[in-house]
């Protein structure tokens, strides 16, 4: 016998690990991302009012998480430095979503190799374009993999879910009040409910923004002000 | 390249400072060298009073290499956060990089932590900088910041003075800050009412640094051939930082002006 009594072959190693994440991000709940007409909303369910799903991390960008708290967190602070870092050694317009996706990407499929176990995490990076033609969402999974998205895009356990509601919908020429109740039908189908205002976490980037920071989260009175049809 | 080192990823820090200068030292401003002081622009008058509603902070827009004028539109007081501004003397170049990294220590705070820093942690944090910077004071090139703003716990606002070293001084009234701060000063002594609004305010602001571009070569005044006017905020609790446009000093600047030919010609 010269082969080692504990063999694990890769690939069962592999499919092993994607299990793991799998199971811990669909334990959670979802985060959709969707581009309106000018700009991107970033909404989640989520009960709690402090432990955020849903970030700033520059100014044109946003973050959203799903999956284990204190994972994610550790992303999203390392992309606030990376953003802050790189903003301040060159200029606040060169740091680009693409250059942070790559980033998060490397990390996560080198925690995915080589660590004992991998992020439980699924990520969404969105930039906010000069003009609507420009935006960008970027989709991240446990493993590092990229998928780019072009109207919404969603993570979490109920993502299949969510996206069979939204398929075919073009959201980035409609309105915000529009977009948000999409988006909200979206999480309750998917929650098979409804959802209350005060669990709802949202943020938008903003294209009429005045300053240079375009992230701004939006109270549960502007969010109740949204739904009201 | 793979993915954020080690630095990045580590949840115990909320400063931008400390994390540049353990990952990028090179981009935080240093020199080497001696005494550079006589090479670089300097001097300035920046004026901060409290008003009916918050805070007033003006500054001159000229900065000055020995008896030469580098610049005559240089803005030398500029928004740190949505609630605060800061006014810088000294070395222009290192005060205004050290405004650019204010800025950004406090914006870093806010994404890492959720919440903004309190007034009083925002100047003891820009204290702390300015100790970090006392090599440099020490060659030459000295930066004094005036640093003001309004939080919850005190919407009337809190004005802070600081020194080389890193010394925070809270001012209760009036402060000036620069080459000419002393007649700036003086005439603050005189014009200033805690009742102010804001039409006044910028009038007393724009009377004080008239004095001051008067007595001070360092200090220039409204320049009405280029339409240069003082940069000047005001902060509050229900607006924020809100910067006066230019035109509308500039006609109260006129109106300054006007006053002071009629008195010079009576």
């Amino acid at each position: 016998m010269s082969q080692a009594p504990f063999y694990v072959s890769p690939e069962q190693l592999m499919k092993d690990r994607a299990d793991f994440a799998r199971k811990g991000i669909a334990r959670g709940r979802s985060v959709v991302v969707l581009r309106y007409d000018e700009g991107i909303l970033l909404l989640a369910e989520n009960p709690s009012p402090t432990l955020h799903k849903i970030a700033e991390i520059y100014d044109r960008i946003g973050f959203a998480a799903v999956g284990k708290y204190n994972e994610f967190e550790t992303m999203r602070q390392a992309g606030v430095r990376y953003a802050d870092l790189r903003g301040y050694s060159y200029h606040r317009s060169d740091v680009t979503a693409r250059g942070l996706t790559n980033a998060y990407a490397q990390t996560l499929a080198g925690v995915f190799t080589t660590e004992s176990k991998p992020f439980e995490v699924e990520l969404v990076v969105a930039e906010l374009g000069l003009t609507a033609e420009t935006d960008q969402l970027y989709r991240l999974s446990y493993d590092g993999s990229v998928i780019d998205e072009t109207e919404h895009v969603a993570i979490g356990g109920q993502a299949d879910d969510i996206t069979a509601t939204l398929k075919d919908l073009s959201t980035s020429v409609l309105p915000l009040r529009e977009v948000f109740d999409h988006g909200v039908r979206a999480l309750a189908t998917a929650a098979s409910g409804t959802v209350p205002t005060q669990d709802l976490e949202a943020a938008v980037l903003d294209r009429n923004a005045s300053g240079h920071r375009t992230f701004k989260r939006l109270s549960d009175a502007m969010m109740a002000q949204l739904r009201e049809d | 390249m793979s993915g954020f080192s080690p630095a990045f990823l580590s949840s115990t820090s909320n400063s931008f400072i400390e994390l540049a200068r353990a990952v990028a030292p090179e981009a935080l401003p240093t020199t080497a060298g001696h005494d550079l002081g006589h090479l670089a622009p300097e001097g300035t008058t920046i004026i901060c009073f409290r008003t009916a509603t918050g805070i007033l902070m003006a500054g001159d827009r000229r900065a000055t290499i020995g008896n030469m004028i580098a610049s005559h539109s240089m803005e030398k007081v500029r928004p740190a956060d949505d609630f605060s501004v800061i006014g810088i003397a000294g070395t222009a170049g290192l005060a205004l990089d050290l405004i650019r990294l204010y800025q950004l220590e406090l914006e870093h705070y806010e994404k890492i932590e959720g919440a903004r820093l309190s007034l009083g942690g925002k100047a003891n944090r820009l204290a702390s900088m300015l100790r970090g910077n006392l090599s440099l004071a020490m060659q030459g090139l000295s930066v004094v910041p005036l640093f003001a703003g309004v939080d919850e716990a005190t919407p009337a606002g809190q004005i802070f003075s600081f020194d080389v070293t890193g010394g925070k001084y809270e001012e209760h009234r009036f402060h000036s800050i620069g080459s000419g701060s002393g007649y700036a000063r003086g005439a603050l002594k005189k014009l200033w009412r805690p009742d102010l609004h804001t039409d006044a305010a910028i009038s007393v602001a724009v009377e004080a640094l008239f004095d001051a571009s008067d007595d001070d070569s360092a200090t220039g005044g409204p320049d009405f051939v280029r339409q240069i006017a003082p940069t000047i905020f005001t902060v509050d609790l229900e607006h924020g930082v809100v910067e006066i446009p230019s035109a509308d000093v500039m006609s109260i600047a006129i109106e300054v002006s006007d006053r002071r030919t009629r008195k010079a010609q009576s």
